[in-house]
């Protein structure tokens, strides 16, 4: 269950104007006061002098960019690969499709593993959502969304609900039954509300909160139970594509990556962004952390798969070749986060050597292009979605 | 309301005509609107930022990012070294535990083996 405390909307009157607006918890020397809008952002930009013209503010802002692109290339001594240089090359790897998981009318857009390790579900173009057992290949449910291109769906920690959305702009929960009289829809429960179709939703360490990101270009944090919006995230300047939850238990942290070419870490408690990467040429698809949690991969419309440390707050390693011009559209990475397995718009899957930054192995099977890829939770296989209307799984 | 099963990939609801791609071979791919999030992402602002930027409070707005890079230019970073070490240990320290990487046998890895039992 969840132990931590966050923000509810509540209206009242605002402790430094006191007129009655919507109010957010301000701390001030660890006092907490309510202010509304207007008030909490004079309150952020404090600290900066009166008087201050947009023409400083934007010299400032430069030179502040110039500072941090020094600081950052300060402390870019060697290259990842040269510190794996004495680490043994990987063998030759055999990994072939085990399981074709077939059933969707369209194509496959998203799919998440359950935390039992053997249930999937997928979402497609047609509006389908199916939760499979990927042991059997059976389908367990099947639901039919009022919309079609679903492109986000989660499995619960719990493994009791599945969350699913696209272009109805929203999230829905559906708790999942076995009883043969009840209809999943009849429970579905409205989570999210977004302005734009809902790109990519995640739980939390729970089943009750929701993170969300959607094409209007914020995420959102949510609370399953009451649908209340208990964080945003703003800052992505243009279509968020995807996020991932940092993987410790006490994670406040998640990346988002965007059409605006940007990864950004964003802290859940405050909803600020705390470090911002742009080094990708196109579109970021995918993001997704490493397991310790200190770093993050991303895959873009460029061809490249990118590693970013967060502690030296810098890309570390590029995974491209020449021969590969098509988007990555997934990432993951393996258990011990070595192996890091790119879903592209070529149709195949390369898998790449984290460390040494070369290519281990490619993949072909699927028919169309790879749209979504996921390592399962005990590291066993990875199933990999595709516009050919198959999921794969594969080890 | 949408008719089961039926030919894949063909069908004519409202909804899917809006995205029906022409042939792509005659469209730049960029505009070819096989997925619908090509249509939406060339606006070159978010919503919510479009409207910080009116009139005086671009001001603010420029405030904000002094602020957000007033909190970047303050971070800790290490070095790239020591964080490649790090990453480096990490991977070494799992490599046994990860099955995709070690390869399991058939008999452990559930999806390895071709025959699947039932229970009559």
């Amino acid at each position: 269950m969840c132990d931590q405390t966050f923000l509810v909307n509540v209206f009242g009157s605002c402790d430094k104007c006191f007129k009655q607006r919507a109010l957010r918890p301000v701390f001030k020397k660890s006092q907490q006061l309510s202010y509304c809008s207007v008030c909490a952002e004079i309150m952020a930009t404090d600290g900066l002098h009166e008087n201050e013209t947009l023409a400083t503010l934007k010299s400032e802002a430069e030179s502040l960019k110039g500072k941090l692109e020094e600081e950052r290339a300060k402390l870019h001594d060697v290259e990842l690969h040269q510190v794996a240089e004495r680490v043994e090359a990987l063998g030759q790897f055999v990994m072939k499709t085990r399981r074709t998981l077939k059933g969707h009318g369209n194509k496959v857009l998203c799919m998440d593993w359950c935390k039992d390790k053997r249930r999937i579900v997928s979402s497609s173009q047609d509006g389908k959502v199916i939760v499979w057992d990927s042991f059997t290949t059976n389908k367990e449910h099947a639901v039919t969304m009022p919309c079609t291109w679903v492109m986000a769906c989660a499995y619960a920690p719990s493994g009791c609900a599945i969350a699913c959305g696209g272009l109805d702009n929203k999230c829905s929960v559906y708790p999942l039954t076995f009883d043969k009289n009840e209809s999943m829809a009849a429970k579905k429960k409205s989570v999210a509300m977004h302005t734009n179709y809902l790109s990519a939703c995640s739980f939390t360490n729970s089943d009750m909160q929701i993170l969300t990101a959607s094409g209007d270009g914020t995420c959102a944090l949510w609370d399953v139970e009451s649908g209340q919006l208990l964080q945003s995230f703003h800052g992505h300047g243009a279509d968020v594509l995807c996020l991932d939850l940092a993987p410790s238990e006490t994670g406040n942290t998640f990346v988002s990556g965007g059409c605006d070419k940007k990864s950004m870490v964003w802290d859940m408690r405050s909803g600020q962004c705390v470090q911002a990467f742009e080094t990708h040429e196109s579109d970021v698809n995918s993001v997704r952390y490493y397991p310790s949690g200190d770093a993050f991969a991303s895959g873009s419309d460029d061809a490249t798969c990118r590693l970013y440390d967060l502690r030296a707050d810098r890309e570390v390693a590029i995974y491209s070749k020449e021969s590969i011009i098509f988007g990555a559209s997934s990432v993951d990475f393996s258990l011990s986060g070595r192996l890091l397995f790119a879903g592209y718009n070529d149709y195949t899957i390369n898998v790449w050597d984290v460390l040494k930054g070369a290519r281990v192995s490619i993949l072909f099977g699927h028919e169309n292009r790879v749209s979504t890829l996921r390592v399962s939770p005990d590291g066993t296989a990875f199933c990999s979605g595709s516009w050919d209307h198959t999921l794969r799984v594969w080890a | 309301m949408r008719a089961e099963g039926g030919a894949a990939g063909r069908r004519t609801g409202n909804s899917e005509t809006k995205f029906r791609a022409p042939p792509l071979a005659s469209l730049p791919r960029r505009l070819a609107p096989a997925d619908p999030r090509p249509a939406t992402r060339f606006r070159p602002v978010c919503p919510a930022l479009a409207r910080t930027m009116s009139g005086s409070s671009s001001v603010t707005a420029m405030k904000k990012v002094v602020q957000q890079l007033r909190l970047e230019a303050g971070l800790n970073r290490v070095k790239v070294s020591q964080a490649a070490a790090d990453l480096k240990q990490f991977c070494l320290q799992n490599a046994q535990h990860d099955p995709l990487l070690t390869g399991v046998s058939s008999s452990t890895n559930p999806f390895r083996p071709q025959k699947v039992c039932s229970f009559l």
